[in-house]
């Protein structure tokens, strides 16, 4: 297959078409704003509909609407306008609809910077908005690995009802690399029958998120939290990277991981035996991959664009049997491999 | 040139200067030919408030193995087009890196005695084919004469496909690159 040469970016918009996505409605925000850009273009093409929302708030609550329609659809944006999009993220959650959310990350809080950050690693796994809910969190190291996962989140998607989100940063959107666009078989999905396409000749499916009476939201919510049961259970996906004969495990994702990847090369040029473990999905997150990892070593260091966020799950994961040292950049700046392997020898030297 | 023992292909280059000058463009380019001929390739761009006139900048990875980072803190070769963007990299440069610095915009000294310069007065060069704007493809020619990271051909036939509906500009360009490839030889 003729390989592509594509910004993350762009891959990430092809791939949501290839998937089957003829909806898209976003709002611009650097650094992603050639996804929506790129929609725009192809989408009518092919006879899909782009808009233009006027705002993030309205751009989600368009998804929430096409989603209960059963139809694929898309939306992407960068940090503050994600945190615009929770309100609405909840509600599609509540309403167990699907969708793909794309958060390419820059430096927050508040408007912060357009630089690329992973600091919004607590608001993408543990809710952002309101209610007992989780999104399906992606964290690609390529753009190759941007498109596989951009096609699968909306299987995922449809397979759950339920919103996934693919969590980039911005060098993720910006840079560009080879790519191809495989074919990929989707699995045996369920039927929406759920979804809102006119009731004539069968009775009317209602799409919501409002349960006044706490008996019925209890079990409307014990139902969600058995797909996010399933989620854990089922959709784990880690990378362990020269883990094998490693002395040292540094625990990285997304962008990060792959600047990891060289340090680890620079390390063991150097005769210190480190290796990776990189979750894949960081919601659900491979608690049991980290605890099975601290059976057999004692020093992890978690590498992360953000002052500390993975850090906890990494935590959990360890259940306190080996020793964690921490090193983030943090408000746009990048970690460059000769941080992370003087960061790495440092724990090393360390008597645990 | 004599062939030693075939070590796997990894090199990187950062290129910098105005906004305008197309350093971005022949940073893809050199990516995208890389990539024609079967190497892994990262292509990252400076980016933020840029325009035309300000600084901007891309770094290039090329590889036979996976790239690890596509950033680069001490690149192997500069690219540079103007006076600030000498300023910031030159002392980023690796240890007997090469630096190509465009002569004719630059006149700020170069510090360091550790690494290879190349003077190319591009702007002058594309002067004298009559188009201004192919001072970066001048830029490219030296890099790729005295670097061989591709061959000429490679960069040609990536030319054809990036530039597509922009072909009258071609031949032009091409005599830029060829002339930037003498001029560095010599």
């Amino acid at each position: 297959m003729e390989k592509k040469f594509m910004t993350g970016n762009e891959a990430i918009a092809e791939a949501a078409i290839q998937a089957g996505c003829q909806h898209f409605f976003g709002y611009p925000i650097t650094p992603q704003s050639e996804i929506p850009e790129y929609m725009s273009k192809r989408l009518p093409e092919i006879g899909g509909i782009y808009l233009q929302a006027e705002s993030e708030v309205a751009a989600i609550n368009m998804l929430f609407g096409a989603a209960g329609a059963g139809v694929r659809v898309m939306t992407s944006s960068s940090s503050p306008g994600i945190s615009l999009m929770q309100e609405g993220i909840s509600y599609i959650a509540g309403a167990q609809l699907p969708c793909v959310i794309v958060n390419i990350m820059r430096g927050g809080p508040g408007l912060g910077g357009i630089q690329p950050s992973q600091s919004d690693y607590f608001q993408a796994t543990k809710g952002g908005g309101h209610g007992d809910y989780h999104m399906l969190v992606l964290a690609p190291h390529t753009v190759q690995e941007a498109v596989s996962l951009t096609m699968e989140a909306f299987d995922l998607a449809d397979t759950y009802r339920n919103p996934v989100m693919i969590l980039g940063d911005g060098y993720m959107g910006q840079m560009m690399e080879p790519v191809e666009f495989y074919k990929t078989s989707s699995p045996n999905l369920p039927p929406k029958d759920w979804a809102l396409t006119g009731a004539k000749g069968r009775s009317a499916n209602l799409v919501k998120s409002l349960y006044l009476d706490p008996e019925a939201l209890e079990k409307h919510n014990l139902e969600i939290n058995r797909k996010i049961q399933k989620m854990r259970k089922d959709e784990v996906r880690v990378e362990n990277y020269q883990t094998d004969d490693a002395e040292v495990i540094i625990a990285a994702y997304g962008t990060v991981a792959r600047i990891c990847k060289t340090a680890i090369k620079v390390l063991r040029d150097k005769g210190i035996k480190a290796g990776m473990i990189r979750p894949i999905t960081v919601f659900p997150f491979p608690y049991n991959d980290f605890e099975k990892l601290a059976d057999k070593m004692r020093k992890f260091l978690v590498v992360e664009m953000s002052l500390g966020q993975m850090i906890e799950d990494v935590k959990l994961g360890l259940c306190g049997k080996a020793q964690i040292s921490f090193y983030g950049r943090t408000g746009g700046m990048v970690p460059s491999y000769d941080e992370i392997v003087t960061e790495t020898e440092k724990l090393v030297k360390e008597v645990g | 040139m004599e062939k030693t023992v075939e070590k796997p292909l990894y090199t990187n280059v950062i290129m910098a200067g105005f906004g305008g000058q197309g350093l971005m463009f022949i940073g893809k380019l050199l990516a995208y030919s890389s990539m024609k001929t079967g190497k892994r390739v990262t292509w990252i761009p400076s980016y933020g408030p840029e325009m035309r006139g300000g600084t901007a900048n891309c770094t290039v990875v090329i590889s036979d193995e996976e790239i690890g980072s596509p950033v680069i803190t001490s690149p192997q070769a500069l690219v540079v087009m103007n006076n600030p963007s000498l300023e910031v990299f030159e002392p980023r440069l690796q240890s007997s890196g090469m630096l190509f610095l465009n002569s004719s915009l630059i006149t700020r000294r170069v510090s360091r005695k550790d690494i290879e310069i190349v003077k190319i007065p591009a702007n002058d060069i594309a002067m004298e084919i009559g188009e201004k704007r192919t001072a970066n493809m001048v830029m490219l020619g030296a890099y790729i004469a005295r670097t061989r990271v591709v061959s000429k051909k490679d960069i040609f036939e990536g030319l054809k496909e990036l530039f597509g509906k922009k072909i009258r500009f071609l031949d032009v360009n091409m005599r830029a690159f060829e002339d930037g490839m003498k001029y560095s030889q010599h």
